[in-house]
């Protein structure tokens, strides 16, 4: 008999690990999800939305891939797992038992105990439940402006999600107030030059952004349904949907009764080991009780969540394997303006860190580099409108280069379409006049690029 | 502004229905003067033929094409079945000589071609009589419409960027009813265009002040069929610049697809004749120009000077060396997606339904098997009818049957069957009729021999790629969606693969749609094109890269 791994959850991290497990071995894998039958990119929710995609082009598998690769779907929720019998209870009554499970259950968006949270018309967007609430919530595309069942939406929260929740109702013509409570932009992570310039592609894009804005009340109406909010500053703004979008915690509920150890998120060591025998936890879920050196205890992420997949694949199969993530990289788009990052880059700068920040006059690109003020090594980037190959970048920070050397090869790290004018002479003339350094930009070389000489 | 887009689509729909309508409104009387002059310059001797036609056609108003069209070929066949009957009567009774002179009374040809050639010079009603004005209520307020509508988008659409929103619920981009009436519009065009010329000339009279501007004569359906490929390009190209002008690559590869189609295929055709010079589209490539080895077509080449001798050799040298060559350096782009006339209306008035083509493996299995069946088809046939031409410059008195008949198979019915089957239903029925419906590239994916060939350079010997970008594929599936050719690019991008499908045109929408700049179309050293031996996906240090397990 072959070993049965059980795997609860359906999203990039369960899937990615039932795919290794089942290239490196026979073992019969089985991936239980109440929220889709199929694995979809959750990240693409918003493309429905706005008509670029329907539900099945987010589908990265065609439906007989999982047939052809031998993994079971269960399409339906997990009530009870019972760890000493190794057995778990469905939705449905059925009942199933695992060798090793694996907990890959996602998160849900946070409410943070606001009055009204609960009422109808206030929602998060994580799932693709919420997707299908949403479009209850608010009405079909093309509706003219005097059918219009939602006039204005407050979204609750400035950070990607937010954002991508108001790019999606704006396709919907509804107004949208942006309450966020710091005092720039997803503050928490952008410096100030690059929250200033999603402040302004935000504020372009005729969004009400309200900056040092924090939800006090969600009131109802009449129907029961919400009817306005009141901010702690006392101001009031009608309005028929609430996008809460203040980050998002695990989903996990379901596993506080058991013996399972939880902490905000499943317990885990670096190993995704939880305290339960042959139980794992990876992806949003998964809290390490101690992080990878320099990261968070959570990770949230999509590439993390694949990361986490592929590492906790190799440990089932016999070769354990710690979790040992790359250089931190992220990836999202604000409306019309792509954002890379790679390394570390925080909303401020810590002790010895120095920065080097280069804005295009349009106010729509810019390139942030943080380096070692003693030593000048390069430590990481935000790049806003110009993209970067991320081989190249993480070639950098593999060989630990120092930011003149970065900036003096960008024309090798340039990843823009052909034809895109290259802004790499302006930003050299930027670096060598704001700091001490004097670099000479290089020409692209492939041979750098792809590594063929050292 | 809405409302101006709003009025901008009436007035369009309002010109499209000007434009079918013209058919209808207008009609032909063939005179008699016509009949004669034209039954004595192709040297028809059928007495019945002409005699009916006196009567039942001659001086006699038709009230529009159909009725004209159907009354000629009613003639036309009627007339032949008299002597075909006869021929068979007279072979019965082994009179052979006379069997051999009623023969001659049969007219050879197409019933089509017949009733074009005698309604061209015949029209009559208010088309043929205004015709600048049609011209205007057609072609003139279609262009201003469209180009109202377009330049709206400027301020509609917001900010620069990718703006596809609504593509799946717009009636038009989605398999709607509208959708439905375009791809029938469409087919019935193509099949109108191809197979009854004489039904749509009221539309060659809409175009005739145009082709008086290149010497007159009368615009022909294929002179229309210019004109419309022309405008419907450059409108929809620029169309497409408005809707990526924050893309230079689209940008320049647009600009640079249009300039080949109305320099290349429109102009330089329509002039090069003015100067006694073959009309000839120099940039286009056997095996899509299948007829380059036709004998006419070598026979007119080596007759017309030094110029044709020309043409005739750059033909040879740009399929045999330039299209390799370049693909080598660039990929089959640099032809599929900047130079050539399908793939310019592909890009540009099938822009808006690039989102249908079937990404399945099932599609991409098909896709392999029919297209090299056309390639080799195409190859097939050349060998035949270049025999065919190669007997009649170098035996130019050899009996007729000697020459097109090579291993028992003439060159005649090949080259027939290729051209019906291939060069009108598959490239003009199929491949731009079925835009609103399968996609925009039916025909480059599924049907163009040159593709093939050069799709064969491109994915083996070639330093072009779709670089992936390391880690950073969120699998979303804009970039699958928006292929044209129907390649899932999201199954590589999401693996760290580097893309290097033979179908692949390079339009570069995978690129410019990705949200997370995942894609770059480059030319780049070959060693490392293929990139199974790079990281499956950057990012994860827990294995050694280049780790075997992870290659698949």
């Amino acid at each position: 008999m072959q070993e049965h791994i059980v795997i609860i959850g359906n999203g990039i991290s369960g899937v990615t690990c039932a795919r290794h497990i089942r290239k490196r071995s026979d073992k019969k894998i089985t991936i239980i999800s109440g929220e889709t039958k199929h694995f979809f990119s959750r990240t693409a929710l918003m493309y429905i939305y706005m008509g670029h995609m329907k539900f099945e082009h987010t589908k990265p598998y065609e439906d007989h891939f999982w047939k052809k690769n031998r993994i079971d779907l269960v399409h339906d929720y997990v009530e009870d797992i019972e760890y000493t019998s190794k057995s778990l209870k469905l939705k449905s009554g059925q009942k199933m038992t695992y060798d090793k499970l694996v907990l890959a259950v996602g998160s849900k968006p946070n409410k943070f105990g606001w009055p009204g949270q609960d009422l109808p018309g206030v929602q998060g967007l994580y799932s693709y439940q919420d997707l299908e609430l949403l479009e209850k919530n608010t009405h079909p595309y093309g509706t003219s402006k005097e059918n219009q069942k939602v006039k204005r939406a407050v979204i609750v929260g400035g950070g990607l999600i937010g954002v991508e929740l108001a790019e999606m109702l704006v396709t919907r013509n509804i107004s949208v107030t942006f309450l966020v409570r710091e005092n720039k932009f997803w503050g928490n992570v952008l410096p100030k030059g690059e929250g200033e310039l999603v402040k302004r592609h935000i504020l372009e894009h005729h969004i009400d952004l309200k900056l040092e804005s924090e939800l006090d009340e969600i009131h109802a109406g009449e129907d029961g349904r919400v009817s306005h909010i009141t901010t702690k500053k006392g101001e009031k703004i009608e309005c028929e949907v609430v996008g809460l979008t203040a980050g998002v915690s695990p989903n996990v509920d379901f596993l506080k009764e058991g013996e399972l150890a939880l902490q905000r998120g499943i317990s885990i060591n670096q190993y995704f080991e939880t305290n339960q025998q042959d139980v794992y936890a990876i992806g949003d879920c998964a809290q390490f009780d101690e992080p990878v050196a320099g990261r968070r205890n959570m990770e949230q992420v999509w590439y993390t969540g694949r990361i986490m997949g592929e590492t906790l694949a190799a440990t089932i199969c016999g070769e354990k394997t710690k979790y040992n993530p790359g250089h931190w990289f992220n990836s999202a788009k604000f409306f019309d303006i792509e954002y890379q990052t790679y390394g570390w880059v925080f909303a401020n700068n810590r002790e010895g860190e120095k920065s080097f920040y280069w804005e295009h006059e349009n106010g729509k690109m810019c390139m942030h580099f943080v380096y070692e003020e003693a030593t000048g090594k390069f430590l990481g980037l935000n790049t806003f409108g110009i993209r970067m190959r991320h081989e190249v970048i993480n070639d950098h920070l593999n060989n630990e280069r120092n930011v003149d050397y970065v900036i003096a090869h960008l024309a090798d790290a340039n990843f823009d379409p052909e034809f895109y004018t290259l802004y790499e002479p302006q930003i050299v003339d930027a670096f060598n006049s704001q700091t001490e350094f004097n670099v000479a930009l290089k020409k692209k070389s492939w041979k750098r690029i792809l590594r063929l000489s050292k | 502004m809405k409302k101006i887009q709003l009025i901008a689509i009436s007035l369009f729909a309002v010109t499209m229905i000007a434009f079918v309508s013209s058919l209808f409104v207008s009609g032909f009387n063939v005179s008699s003067a016509t009949i004669n002059t034209y039954l004595d310059s192709k040297g028809i001797k059928s007495e019945i033929l002409k005699e009916r036609l006196e009567n039942e056609v001659a001086d006699i108003d038709f009230s529009n094409s159909f009725s004209a069209t159907g009354k000629i070929r009613s003639v036309f066949f009627e007339s032949n079945a008299v002597h075909e009957a006869k021929v068979l009567e007279l072979e019965t009774n082994k009179e052979w000589d006379n069997a051999n002179v009623e023969r001659q009374n049969i007219v050879n040809g197409k019933s089509t071609a017949f009733a074009y050639d005698l309604m061209k010079p015949s029209g009559i009603g208010h088309v043929y009589e205004n015709k600048g004005l049609w011209l205007f209520l057609t072609f003139g307020l279609a262009i201003i419409a469209s180009l109202i509508f377009i330049l709206i988008n400027l301020k509609v659409l917001g900010p620069a960027g990718i703006k596809n929103t609504g593509i799946y619920f717009e009636n038009s981009t989605s398999r709607g009813w509208i959708a439905w009436v375009t791809f029938s519009f469409l087919v019935l065009f193509y099949v109108g265009l191809y197979f009854f010329p004489s039904v749509v000339i009221n539309w060659t009279y809409i175009v005739d002040p145009i082709k008086d501007v290149f010497g007159g004569g009368g615009a022909s359906q294929w002179f229309l069929y210019g004109v419309l490929y022309c405008t419907a390009m450059t409108i929809m190209g620029i169309r497409m610049i408005v809707k990526y002008r924050h893309n230079k690559y689209q940008i320049v590869r647009t600009i640079s697809v249009v300039f080949f189609q109305v320099v290349f295929a429109f102009l330089l055709v329509e002039i090069l004749p003015m100067f006694g010079l073959p009309g000839v589209d120099l940039k286009n490539a056997w095996p899509l120009d299948y007829d380059f080895l036709f004998d006419w077509n070598v026979t007119n080449l080596l007759d017309s000077g030094h110029f044709g001798k020309f043409v005739f050799v750059w033909g040879i040298l740009l399929s045999a060396v330039i299209i390799p060559v370049m693909v080598y350096f660039f990929g089959k782009r640099w032809y599929c997606s900047w130079v050539c006339g399908c793939g310019g209306l592909a890009e540009t008035l099938g822009d808006p339904y690039r989102q249908h083509s079937d990404k399945t493996v099932k599609a991409w299995k098909f896709e392999r098997y029919i297209i090299h069946f056309v390639l080799l088809f195409a190859i097939f046939m050349t060998i035949w009818t270049g025999y065919t031409s190669y007997q009649q410059v170098y035996f130019p008195d050899m009996e007729y049957n000697d020459k097109v008949t090579l291993l028992g198979i003439s060159s005649d019915t090949i080259r027939s069957w290729y051209g019906f089957l291939i060069g009108s239903i598959f490239s003009g029925v199929i491949g731009t009729g079925f835009y609103p419906i399968f996609g925009n590239r039916v025909w480059c994916r599924f049907g163009c021999p040159l593709a093939a060939y050069m799709g064969l350079v491109q994915r083996f010997k070639s330093r072009f790629r779709i670089t992936t970008n390391g880690g950073q594929c969120i699998s979303c599936g804009n970039c699958s969606t928006y292929c044209e050719q129907g390649i899932d690019v999201r199954a590589y991008a999401q693996k760290g693969q580097n893309i290097i499908r033979s179908s692949c045109v390079g339009c570069g929408v995978c690129a410019a749609v990705c949200p997370r700049g995942v894609l770059k179309l480059e030319n780049g050293p070959e060693i490392k094109r293929i990139s199974s031996d790079n990281p499956i996906v950057l990012g994860n240090d827990a294995f050694t890269l280049n780790s075997e397990i992870l290659k698949n």
